[in-house]
């Protein structure tokens, strides 16, 4: 799951580098508001599931992002 | 839950009205970067949009419009027995526009006229309250009035809305007539969600004052507006979209019995073309039923589902259609409906 989830983060974030799991991921230069809607789309369509933006917030590094979602992505 | 079957009332005309003056937004770099321009061009998909000069209002774009179409259509100003005003920027805190353009269009003064106050779910609302009432036996026809001027609501040194918005306004006459069938609304709403899109200030709880017309940077990217600008939590009204639009439309394709694979156009509110993109691909709709004006005119809230119907439908809905209209956005208040477009009047887009 977390190479799925490596691969489908940095195809939304438009990214072609090697990242790391304690990146911050706000700190990219892809990241921005416009990024952001694309891992939205790509959260609604690899994970089947919305993140509220004020839990979002509360996530910093790639690690973060990944835990959150390997909480709750439907089995 | 609110949802409603109508028989035999529709659309028999509708006309739409911009502001002549074209905002080209890879030139709208008083306050941001060529790039950051071309950047957000390209997500959401905006080319253009039409900004209202000073002293002109939604009312003035919709008063244009609805002349154009009661002359095109003969109508006599009698007829209209019901006006409904829609928008969030109206004329005045009051009295209601509805009641200014019932005198401006020389209308009888036993029309019954009010306005309805929602954003981008509103033209769908406003479908359902005038056909509601069209469908007793009391009134002869109707007019829909729905503009917006937008652009004076967003703060244009805030990027994550300075790009988005614009002006427009339609008139949509309705009227009773066993041609146009069934049609179906599911209306909907979530108060808690209020904070999502917003302007803070200028009403009674948070009166104006210094303080909200104070200009602020508000995050780490230096977006700056004041509490009497719109805000938007883009990436939570993406989620909502994501999680209430496709089971809105699923609930009314039970209710009403309709696949909705069956249905020749669906139109959505125009938000961005990345959004809307994404919702088509969701729902697995095909792209060349998805009308869409977004890169002409952009977000205008409640008036992009008709201003698309006018700018890309014009000579479609000569005979019998089946057409999905789905509005989605402040409130929040989000709602849907299937309806039969029969012989719809669609003049040329009118300019001022």
């Amino acid at each position: 799951m977390e190479s799925k989830f490596i691969m489908a983060f940095k195809e939304a974030l438009e990214i072609n580098y090697e990242i790391n799991m304690e990146d911050e991921f706000r700190k990219y230069s892809e990241w921005d508001s416009l990024s952001h809607m694309s891992l939205i789309a790509m959260l609604d369509s690899e994970f089947k599931m919305q993140i509220e933006n004020a839990a979002f917030e509360k996530l910093i590094t790639v690690a973060d992002l990944f835990k959150y979602i390997s909480a709750r992505a439907p089995k | 839950m609110a949802l409603l079957k109508f028989e035999g009332v529709g659309v028999r005309g509708l006309a739409g009205c911009v502001p002549k003056d074209i905002i080209d937004n890879l030139k709208y770099n008083e306050y941001f970067s060529d790039q950051e321009a071309r950047e957000v061009t390209e997500k959401t998909g905006i080319l253009q949009r039409r900004f209202a000069p000073p002293g002109m209002t939604a009312s003035d774009l919709c008063y244009h419009a609805a002349e154009a179409l009661l002359n095109d259509l003969s109508v006599e100003r009698s007829e209209i027995e019901l006006l409904i005003f829609i928008s969030q920027t109206p004329d005045y805190r009051m009295p209601a526009t509805s009641v200014i353009l019932q005198h401006r269009l020389n209308l009888s003064m036993q029309t019954m006229a009010f306005d309805i106050n929602l954003g981008c779910s509103a033209f769908v609302y406003g479908l359902s309250v005038v056909f509601s009432l069209m469908e007793k036996s009391g009134l002869k026809k109707a007019l829909i009035l729905d503009g917006e001027t937008r652009s004076r609501v967003y703060s244009p040194k805030d990027r994550t809305t300075a790009f988005l918005f614009g002006d427009a306004g339609v008139a949509a006459l309705i009227e009773r007539d066993p041609k146009y069938g069934g049609s179906y609304f599911s209306l909907n709403s979530d108060g808690s969600r209020e904070d999502l899109i917003k302007i803070k200030a200028g009403g009674y709880r948070y009166p104006t004052s210094q303080e909200t017309l104070a200009e602020q940077v508000v995050d780490e990217h230096g977006n700056i507006r004041s509490e009497e600008h719109g805000f938007m939590n883009g990436p939570d009204v993406f989620n909502f979209a994501l999680r209430e639009v496709p089971a809105d439309i699923q609930r009314l394709s039970e209710y009403a019995g309709i696949d909705i694979r069956d249905l020749d156009y669906y139109l959505f509110h125009q938000a961005n073309n990345y959004m809307n993109g994404y919702l088509i691909k969701k729902l697995k709709l095909p792209h060349d039923k998805v009308p869409s004006s977004i890169a002409k005119f952009g977000n205008t809230s409640s008036v992009s589902i008709p201003i698309t119907i006018v700018s890309e439908l014009k000579g479609e809905l000569t005979d019998k259609k089946k057409v999905m209209l789905c509005g989605f956005g402040v409130g929040m208040s989000w709602a849907t409906s299937f309806l039969e477009f029969n012989n719809c009047y669609i003049p040329d887009l009118i300019e001022i």
